[in-house]
C-alpha cells in the first residue's frame, strides 16, 4: 500500500549535496512530493525534509540509499514518530472589488496573511499542514488563482510529555 | 614543505602504497603528468584509450584487493572513463579515478575540453569530489582511497583543475581519517547472528549463496571452513567464482540464466539460503516473485540497502562476510544431518550435469576452455573474460581454485572489458599466466590495448573464441526471434544478400593474426580440432611473450543450460 513519509535528511552543507540527492531519487524512479534545504544549528549541515510516496518496501529502499550517500549523516522517517511539521504557501489572486471582502474574510479564517495587494491582484501568505493548505487552496480558487508558490514541507520531531 | 598540487597528488599515492597507476595525458593533467616524468615509485601505463585505462585499474584490483588507480584529461578523457567507472561500480571494485578539470575560473562556461564529470558520475561512483581549493587535495585523496576501499568498495572520481595542479601549499597528508556521515558496519548484530545459527540449525535443505562480497572482503577461507564445519552445499554467484575450489563435493557451481541445472534446482527447493556478499541479481533470481518460494532468507552483507532490495529478507544480518562468517564458525562443530538433502543434490547433479555435445568437424568453444584447464593445471593462472557466451563457457567450464583468479564483468556486463582487465592483471601480477578469454565482437571494442601490451612486454595470451557473431544475442534471437539474425553477424557487408546463406562469409575477418602482427604481437589461428592442444600449447605454455590466438569455433554453438529472462530458474531449457 501506498503511503506518504515525511523523511529528514541531515548531510554535509557542501556543493553537489542537493543534485545527489535528488539524482538518486531520479535514477532509482522514487516519487518525489516535495522536498526543502536549509542550514541547521551547525553551519556545516543541512536538513533536508524529502516527502515521498510509496509502499513499504520503497520507502525502505529509500531511506537505505539515502543512508548510503556518503554525505548522509543521519536520516529520520517522522511517519512513526510524532512531529510538528508546516509548508508555507504564496497565492496570487485575481481581484474584483466586490470579492475583496471573500477573500479578506476566507483568508482570516483560515489564519492566512495579505502580504500584497496592487491594482489587480492580492497575494496570501499561509503556514499551515499541506493538508490545510491544500484546503485553502481549494477555496480560493472561485477567485481566480494566478499563481502558487509552495515550499515544501519541514518538519521536527515533538518531544516527549 | 610547499609542493604544487600535481606534487600532492604523487606523494599522496605514495603514503596509499600505490605503485602503478594507469593514465593518460591531456591539457588539463599536463602537470600531473610532468610531475610523474621524474617519479621512480609510480609506475605510469599509458593505454590507448581512456576506457582501457579505466578497466585496466580495475582489473589490477580485481586481481590484488589492491585500490586500482586511473587518470585522465578533462572533457572526453574524463567521459571515456564512464563505461569502465560504471563497470567498477556495478560489481563493487575499488578504483580512484582522477580527472583534469578546466580551470577553476573556467568551470561553468562551456570551456574547451570540460564536462561536468562529478554530475555524470554522481549515479556511477560511491562518491566523488571537485577539488578547487589545493588546500583541500590531500585530505580529499586520503578520503577517496578510504571511501573506496572501505565497507562495499567502489569507484571514487577526483575532479581537480588544472590551476590547481599548479598551485602550491603546505603539504600535510592525514595519517588517520573519520567520516561522521561514513561508517561502515563491519561486525554483525550477536543477537542476529544467534538467530541465524538457529535458523541455520533448524533447516532440512539449506543451501549457502556466496557472492563478490566474499571475496572483496577476504572471507574464502572462512565461507570454506563454513561449509565444512557445516556440511551445507554452497553455490557462489559469477561474481563469488573461485571463492569456492571447483572440485568441493558439496560445491554446486553458479545459478541463475546460465548456471547449473543442480544450483537453480537447489535454490528452488531449498527451505533456507543463506546469502552472503550477494544481491540477488536478476540474472541469479529469475523471476522473483517465484524465487526459491519455500526458503526462509538469512541475508549477510555489509551494505544495507542490499538487503530486502529485491527479495524479502526473514533475517538480516549487516556486516562484513569475513567477520560473520567466522562469528557463526564458532557455532558449528558438528555438521548438520542433511542426508536426504545431500543425496537429493547429487542425484540432480548426476542426472543433469554441465554438459556439450562435443564433435571432430567443428571446435567446440567448451572444449577449448577444457583444454586450457588440463594446460594450466599447476600454473599460477587469472582469467578474464569479455561479456557474452565466451564469458558464461569460461565460466561454466573453468576449473577455478581461489578468489581472484577469475575476473569478469558481471554485474554492467561490458564488452571490451575482458581484455584491458587482463593487462591490468598482468602489470599487477607479473609472474601469473593470465589468459583472456573473449569473443571475436567483444575484443575489437578495446582492440586498440595490444599496443599497451607490446609497450609495457606483457606476457599476456588471449584466447579468442571467435565464431564470428555477437553469439549471445544470436543465441536469443535464435531461441526466442525465430532466426532472424539482426545486427549480430559480424562478416555481414554492403554485398551480402539480404537472405543470409552463410555461404560466402568472409574468412578471418577481421584478421586477427594480422592485427596482432601489427602491433608486433605473436598472433595464431586455429582452424582444426586436432590443432587445438598442440598451438595452446605451444602459445601459452612454450612461448614467453603475449599471444593472440584467433580460435574458429563452432559458429552456433549456444550456452546450455537456459533460463529465459523472466523465467522462474528452475524452469530451464536444455538444446545440445
Amino acid at each position: 500500500m501506498k503511503n506518504v513519509h515525511i523523511i529528514s535528511v541531515w548531510v554535509e552543507n557542501k556543493a553537489g549535496v542537493l543534485s545527489k540527492v535528488s539524482g538518486l531519487f531520479a535514477s532509482r524512479g522514487y516519487n518525489i512530493l516535495s522536498l526543502s534545504v536549509g542550514e541547521t544549528e551547525d553551519p556545516e549541515v543541512s536538513r533536508m525534509t524529502i516527502v515521498v510516496e510509496g509502499d513499504d518496501k520503497i520507502i525502505e529502499q529509500v531511506k537505505k540509499q539515502l543512508n548510503k550517500l556518503i554525505d548522509t549523516i543521519k536520516v529520520i522517517d517522522f511517519t512513526k514518530k510524532s512531529c510538528i511539521n508546516k509548508e508555507l504557501c504564496y497565492v496570487k489572486l485575481n481581484m474584483k472589488t466586490k470579492e475583496k471582502s471573500d477573500i479578506i474574510m476566507t483568508s482570516q479564517i483560515f489564519g492566512a496573511k495579505i502580504v500584497d495587494i496592487g491594482k489587480k491582484t492580492i497575494t496570501i501568505e499561509i503556514v499551515d499542514t499541506d493538508k490545510r493548505v491544500n484546503e485553502f487552496l481549494k477555496l480560493v480558487s472561485d477567485f481566480g488563482i494566478i499563481e502558487i508558490a509552495r515550499s515544501g514541507i519541514v518538519a521536527i520531531a515533538e518531544d516527549e510529555k | 614543505m610547499l609542493l604544487n598540487g600535481a606534487q600532492i597528488v604523487i606523494e599522496c599515492l605514495k603514503k596509499e602504497s600505490v605503485d602503478t597507476i594507469f593514465g593518460y595525458p591531456g591539457g588539463s593533467v599536463i602537470t600531473l603528468f610532468d610531475a610523474l616524468f621524474s617519479e621512480k615509485d609510480i609506475r605510469v601505463i599509458v593505454p590507448r584509450h581512456e576506457q582501457g585505462g579505466g578497466h585496466e585499474a580495475d582489473g589490477y584490483a580485481r586481481s590484488t584487493g589492491k585500490v586500482g588507480v586511473v587518470v585522465a584529461t578533462s572533457g572526453p578523457g574524463a567521459t571515456n572513463l564512464v563505461t569502465a567507472i560504471a563497470t567498477a561500480y556495478m560489481d563493487s571494485i575499488p578504483l580512484v579515478a582522477i580527472t583534469g578539470q578546466v580551470r577553476t575560473n573556467l568551470i561553468g562556461t562551456d570551456a574547451f575540453q570540460e564536462a561536468d564529470i562529478t554530475g555524470i558520475t554522481y549515479p556511477i561512483t560511491k562518491h566523488n569530489y571537485l577539488v578547487k581549493d589545493v588546500k583541500k587535495l590531500a585530505r580529499t585523496i586520503k578520503e577517496a582511497f578510504y571511501i573506496a576501499s572501505h565497507g562495499r568498495p567502489g569507484p571514487v572520481l577526483i575532479d581537480i583543475p588544472s590551476n590547481v595542479f599548479n598551485e602550491k601549499t603546505e603539504f600535510e597528508y592525514p595519517e588517520t581519517i573519520k567520516l561522521r556521515s561514513y561508517n561502515p558496519t563491519y561486525q554483525g548484530n550477536p543477537k542476529q547472528i544467534e538467530k541465524a545459527v538457529k535458523m541455520i540449525k533448524e533447516s532440512k535443505r539449506p543451501v549457502i549463496l556466496a557472492g563478490g562480497g566474499v571475496i572483496a572482503s577476504g572471507a574464502s577461507d572462512e565461507l570454506r571452513e563454513f561449509v565444512k564445519r557445516t556440511g551445507i552445499p554452497v553455490t557462489t554467484t559469477l561474481m563469488g567464482l573461485g571463492a569456492i575450489r571447483h572440485d568441493d563435493p558439496l560445491y554446486l557451481g553458479w545459478p541463475g540464466m546460465h548456471g547449473t541445472v543442480y544450483a537453480n534446482y537447489t535454490l528452488m527447493e531449498s527451505d533456507l539460503i543463506v546469502c552472503i556478499g550477494a544481491r540477488f541479481d536478476d540474472r541469479v533470481t529469475g523471476k522473483t516473485d517465484e524465487f526459491a518460494k519455500k526458503a526462509r532468507i538469512i541475508h549477510i552483507d555489509i551494505d544495507p540497502s542490499s538487503i530486502g532490495k529485491i527479495i524479502d529478507t526473514d533475517l538480516p544480518v549487516v556486516g562484513d562476510a569475513k567477520n560473520v562468517l567466522a562469528e557463526l564458525n564458532k557455532h558449528f562443530n558438528e555438521k548438520l544431518d542433511l542426508e536426504t538433502w545431500i543425496n537429493q543434490i547429487d542425484s540432480w547433479k548426476k542426472n543433469y550435469p554441465l554438459k556439450y555435445k562435443d564433435d571432430n568437424i567443428t571446435i567446440k568453444p567448451q572444449y577449448v576452455v577444457e583444454v586450457v584447464n588440463e594446460l594450466t593445471k599447476g600454473i599460477n593462472t587469472i582469467f578474464t573474460t569479455e561479456v557474452g557466451q565466451n564469458q558464461m563457457w569460461a565460466a561454466q567450464f573453468l576449473k577455478l581454485e581461489r578468489p581472484r583468479q577469475f575476473l569478469t564483468s558481471g554485474g554492467l556486463g561490458t564488452m571490451g572489458f575482458g581484455f584491458p582487465a587482463g593487462i591490468g592483471a598482468q602489470v599487477a601480477n607479473p609472474d601469473a599466466t593470465v589468459i583472456v578469454f573473449a569473443g571475436d565482437g567483444s575484443l575489437q571494442m578495446n582492440i586498440q590495448e595490444m599496443a599497451t601490451v607490446k609497450n609495457y612486454n606483457l606476457p599476456l595470451k588471449v584466447i579468442i573464441l571467435n565464431n564470428s557473431y555477437l553469439g549471445m544475442v544470436r543465441q536469443w534471437q535464435e531461441l526466442f526471434y525465430d532466426k532472424r539474425y539482426s545486427g549480430v553477424c559480424l562478416s555481414r557487408d554492403i554485398t551480402c544478400p539480404k537472405e543470409c546463406k552463410g555461404k560466402e562469409c568472409k574468412k578471418y575477418w577481421p584478421d586477427f593474426v594480422k592485427v596482432a602482427e601489427a602491433y608486433g604481437l605473436k598472433g595464431y589461428r586455429i582452424t582444426n580440432k586436432k590443432d587445438v592442444e598442440r598451438i595452446l600449447r605451444e602459445a601459452i605454455i612454450e612461448n614467453k611473450e603475449a599471444a593472440i590466438i584467433d580460435v574458429i569455433i563452432s559458429k552456433e554453438e549456444n550456452v546450455m543450460p537456459m533460463v529465459p529472462a523472466g523465467h522462474p530458474i528452475n524452469n530451464i531449457i536444455e538444446r545440445y
